[in-house]
């Protein structure tokens, strides 16, 4: 459980999240749309410990993240990974590189001993399997498509199974079939580690498509927090724009069939 | 200071992996060696020439070799290494950390619970406060041979006047003077490109701005700091040589 309570943050003369709170279930996708520059990013980093808050806390699995820094941070953000909007993968290492990073940092949690090059091999070719990049391993990220690279930074987040994945816009500057690609992988990979997902973003097909539970993002306060049907029917001038685009987005097809449990 | 500080306590609590220090120490030594030799050996070269030039009509040309190795040891040794390494090493340092800052990198290196002050940091720490003083002594070497090329071989001086003096001449403080500044200022060129790297802000144009800056802050920051080490040094010489 996440727990998020009267969060503020202001930065210079403006107040990005004035008295935010929410709660985010065990194994739900929450996806928080909301404009671009509202906060949603700001917000992100708070739960993984990146930014501190002014006033407010965040806990998450009963640990108070905002009030830890130092050593006390790093262990207890070790169970979560972020995706980042664009992608920050080292751009001195190959993506097999990348990908292996945390475990050759970190090494076995069960038995505290660095992983040996077989076990690393099966892991980094797992997660690069799920994603689809096998065979973009030797490349540099720089030689990588958008897509690829979002797909990378996800092999590298789903490398080490955090119980808490948070993705900061996984579809922008995405074509919608590659969009669809990083939705359904997000789903998948939800369904497999059986953690807890947060989801920045503004399209809000991809937000249909994944979410279980969806929060408007306004003026720095959640607005509004519902599942996707009954988010659509809320009667709000940003939402009933939303509702507009999602009629006129050919991905509004998928969004129909996973209703439908296809 | 707080970076500093933090450093030393991410390294102390858990030092960086060898792989890592291994690569700094050689980015920043062996990499930095030919164009450390080159100003040291040409530094040498002027500084001998300079002694004959100023020096040959009050017949002083004999402590040309005296000169050379203690202004090489004392002063222009660690200084022009220094700046060598602060311009080759420490915008270089400063871009990529900048870089990965700017990029959110170093966000994701916190965010998989690895501390950047131990995995980016420290390293170039290490590495930086090992070798300066190593390429200082590798410069002052190639400026007294320097020195003793153009000394011996233009000007005609007898070897053994150039080179006998300087044991009795050149003490342990002087030898020691050099590598204590060559120690510090590799503390000031990595505390502040380090520094100026972390907390860059604002795309490649901050990254742009951030290197220049470190560049000429460092380049001030040796000059004034030479100035102190060298009257803290003197002012305690007596002291310093006793417990040597």
């Amino acid at each position: 459980m996440i727990v998020i309570s009267d969060l503020w943050k202001r930065y210079g003369d403006n107040d990005v999240l004035k008295g935010l709170s929410l709660k985010i279930s065990d194994q739900e996708i929450l996806v928080i749309l909301g404009r671009s520059g509202v906060g949603k990013s700001v917000l992100l980093k708070h739960l993984i410990g990146l930014t501190k808050p002014d006033r407010g806390y965040v806990d998450v699995g009963g640990v108070r993240i905002s009030s830890l820094k130092g050593a006390a941070l790093y262990h207890a953000v070790r169970n979560m990974g972020m995706l980042f909007q664009g992608c920050a993968l080292f751009d001195s290492m190959t993506v097999e590189e990348n990908t292996a990073f945390y475990l050759k940092q970190h090494g076995d949690p069960k038995t505290l001993r660095p992983y040996t090059k077989a076990e690393l091999k099966e892991r980094v070719e797992g997660a690069l399997e799920m994603v689809g990049l096998q065979e973009a391993q030797k490349k540099m990220p720089s030689e990588l498509s958008g897509g690829m690279k979002k797909r990378a930074a996800l092999a590298r987040l789903i490398v080490y199974r955090p119980s808490i994945l948070l993705y900061d816009e996984p579809t922008t500057g995405l074509d919608p079939i590659t969009a669809m690609t990083i939705n359904e992988l997000i789903v998948k990979t939800q369904k497999e580690l059986k953690g807890t997902t947060v989801v920045v973003t503004h399209d809000i097909v991809s937000a249909l498509i994944i979410g279980d539970r969806l929060a408007l993002h306004k003026e720095g306060k959640i607005a509004y927090l519902a599942d996707p049907d009954t988010f659509v029917q809320i009667d709000d001038p940003e939402i009933r724009f939303l509702h507009k685009l999602i009629s006129q987005d050919p991905r509004t097809l998928k969004y129909n069939n996973h209703n439908k449990g296809d | 200071m707080v970076l500093l500080w933090e450093v030393l306590k991410a390294t102390l609590r858990r030092p960086p992996a060898l792989s890592l220090i291994l690569k700094q120490l050689y980015d920043i030594g062996v990499a930095s060696l030919i164009v450390v030799a080159i100003t040291g050996f040409f530094t040498g070269l002027v500084v001998a020439a300079q002694s004959f030039y100023q020096l040959a009509d009050k017949g002083l040309t004999g402590v040309t070799g005296i000169m050379v190795g203690k202004a090489m040891m004392t002063e222009l040794g660690p200084l022009l290494t220094g700046f060598i390494v602060t311009g080759r090493v420490g915008a270089a340092m400063c871009a990529e950390i900048g870089t990965m800052t700017v990029t959110e990198q170093v966000d994701a290196l916190k965010t998989m619970a690895v501390n950047p002050n131990r995995y980016l940091i420290a390293p170039r720490f290490i590495g930086g406060i090992f070798m300066m003083p190593f390429l200082t002594i590798f410069s002052v070497a190639l400026g007294i041979w320097g020195g003793y090329l153009i000394a011996v071989y233009f000007f005609g001086m007898p070897p053994s006047q150039y080179y006998d003096p300087m044991p009795i001449h050149i003490t342990l403080f002087d030898y020691m003077t050099g590598i204590v500044k060559a120690f510090f200022f590799g503390i000031l060129i990595m505390t502040i490109s380090c520094y100026k790297g972390i907390t860059t802000t604002g795309g490649a144009e901050g990254v742009g701005r951030s290197t220049t800056n470190s560049v000429v802050i460092t380049y001030v920051a040796i000059l004034c700091t030479n100035f102190f080490l060298t009257m803290a040094l003197n002012i305690f010489r007596e002291k310093i040589e006793r417990w040597m």
